[in-house]
């Protein structure tokens, strides 16, 4: 049985990744998980200085979700290549290392960087609600876009690159398309989307930030959705994510159009659930009776209208 | 050895209207956890609520582990309806738990309300020197009161309602007892777990008396194991994770 898949040049032993954020810099997960069994590890977004977070309280749960409002808390591109690459690098899985910069030069740099350092792959962060500066700004005007993956395209070399676009556009196929159009070897979605929550008790939000990411669950039909209307509108790869606890929610970016899935809150509630998708394929392929996991992909059949009553 | 493991629930008592005491016996191999050491609980296996619940364990038995928790939302609704059989999913032990007094140090435990869970198992291993100071808001909220007399610990213990032992807040009493006990105060060493305005409260007065120690914190958190950095607290090094640097951090270190 065929479970690797292709984004660009990089083949993945298997569609799962790891979303970034929910992942640490894969150490906190190594007691939990083999690494070496993951199609791509995607770690905490870096940026070129490090970066404290925001003030707590950073999370709450809601229905089905939680919010967060980390604000991109990592150790800078010095720490990470110095102190966390070097222990990823020791694993026989994929890395891909999550960037994002208040400006321009700044993505040109951390992509430049990361990519002499021989990282497999380099996914833009171009849709974190929870800073104040750059990030988003970049992923919600198609103009500013075009711009920085054309650029950032110049900069990379040796690693493929990805773009993480924001759910809060209202036309993805369109903001796919540039991605692609401007060098961009897959795109990722969907980072979390933007809301809030408010204490009654109190009349105060939830969250320090106020406002938040919200993850899980909640946003899976939301991120299916985007994932279906991108993939038909590119020929690139879309990685899938948004929601994905087990195996049937994988399969059901696969079939919407992704060619591979990231694993972000499902991890934080069992540990080891980016391998048990993974068996869970196995599985499922078996039964099936289908020997490639990329037969699977885009396979929904949105031309039958048939009724959902015996499911 | 699992720190990721499923428990089978043999006992869920309510000691008041408020409080249970959760008994599991470990299905798997376990880690044993140090004091002030943390787990993190599922309490559904639907995804509402989504996320496990941190809980220090109170003791941990060759055969079982327990747990002392409040009913307070909707997560500890449900494990309040845990019973007998049912078999649930747990991480840990997790977190930095109290580092051991130095020689020559006499341990001073300030415990307020389910704070006494976090500190249970410390008391156990603590000295009979050590003094323990134990408070909550009413009589029928003081805890495990049977157990911690027979640990041969000195115990006081205060009501907010002066319902039952001495008369005040934890705070009021550490203060009245540095007053009295002007030997202990240059060699006691803090180790305090409760809500956080009676740990403020603690951590200003063991700074205008010079006095070190630890206390254990208590933030949201989604993963427990360090990844999501959900559980930030301020401290003059910066943020820390609760979880992972934490939950017993040194008293002085936190920004209040």
């Amino acid at each position: 049985m065929d479970l690797t898949v292709d984004i660009g040049h990089l083949k993945l032993k298997n569609p799962v990744m790891t979303a970034s954020g929910t992942f640490g810099y894969g150490e906190e997960y190594a007691e939990f998980v083999d690494l070496n069994m993951l199609g791509a590890i995607v770690v905490k977004g870096i940026t070129l200085k490090p970066l404290e977070g925001n003030p707590p309280p950073r999370i709450c749960e809601t229905p089905c979700g939680m919010l967060n409002a980390i604000g991109l808390q990592n150790v800078g591109l010095k720490r990470f290549l110095k102190e966390k690459l070097p222990y990823l690098r020791a694993f026989d899985s994929k890395i891909i290392v999550n960037v994002m910069g208040n400006t321009l030069q700044e993505y040109v740099k951390l992509a430049g960087a990361l990519d002499e350092a021989g990282v497999d792959g380099i996914e833009l962060n171009v849709s974190c609600p929870n800073v104040k500066k750059g990030g988003i700004m970049f992923g919600t005007d198609k103009k500013a876009l075009a711009n920085l993956t054309a650029k950032v395209r110049q900069a990379v070399r040796q690693s493929i690159l990805i773009t993480k676009l924001s759910p809060t556009v209202p036309d993805i196929p369109k903001f796919a398309v540039i991605a692609e159009e401007n060098g961009s070897d897959a795109i990722t979605l969907i980072n979390t989307i933007p809301g809030m929550a408010i204490d009654t008790r109190t009349w105060q939000p939830k969250l320090a930030n106020i406002t938040g990411g919200l993850s899980g669950p909640a946003i899976r039909p939301v991120a299916v959705r985007m994932v279906w209307e991108a993939s038909r509108a590119v020929k690139i790869p879309v990685i899938g994510v948004g929601g994905i606890m087990n195996v049937d929610d994988a399969l059901e970016f696969m079939l919407a159009g992704a060619t591979a899935v990231q694993v972000g809150t499902g991890n934080f509630l069992r540990p080891t659930a980016t391998v048990e998708i993974i068996n869970g394929l196995w599985t499922y392929l078996d039964k099936k009776g289908i020997s490639n996991v990329k037969d699977i992909i885009g396979g929904v059949n949105g031309e039958s209208i048939h009724s959902n009553l015996n499911n | 050895m699992n720190r990721y493991f499923k428990a089978e629930i043999t006992k869920n008592l309510p000691l008041n209207s408020k409080n249970n005491l959760l008994t599991l016996f470990p299905l798997e191999p376990v880690i044993d956890p140090e004091p002030g050491q943390f787990y993190m609980i599922e309490v559904s296996d639907s995804y509402n609520p989504l996320l496990k619940r941190p809980f220090c364990c109170l003791r941990k038995t060759p055969d079982n582990m327990q747990f002392l928790f409040t009913v307070r939302g909707k997560g500890t609704a449900l494990m309040k309806e845990f019973r007998k059989g049912q078999v649930i999913h747990l991480i840990g032990p997790l977190g930095s738990g109290y580092p051991e007094a130095r020689k020559g140090c006499t341990p001073v435990v300030i415990a307020g309300g389910t704070g006494i869970a976090s500190l249970f198992s410390f008391i156990e291993r603590t000295p009979d020197s050590s003094r323990v100071i134990y408070g909550a808001k009413t009589k029928d909220e003081l805890l495990m009161l049977d157990e911690l007399r027979k640990a041969g610990i000195r115990l006081t213990v205060c009501t907010d309602d002066c319902s039952f032992g001495e008369e005040g807040m934890v705070d009021q009493i550490f203060m009245n007892f540095l007053r009295s006990n002007e030997s202990i105060r240059t060699s006691c060493v803090l180790y305090a777990c409760g809500p956080r305005p009676m740990l403020r409260a603690v951590a200003a007065i063991a700074r205008d008396n010079n006095i070190k120690g630890y206390a254990s914190l208590e933030e949201n958190m989604a993963c427990g194991f360090g990844a999501c950095l959900g559980c930030a607290v301020n401290t003059v090094k910066g943020y820390k994770r609760v979880c992972k640097e934490g939950p017993v951090f040194p008293i002085q270190e936190i920004v209040w």
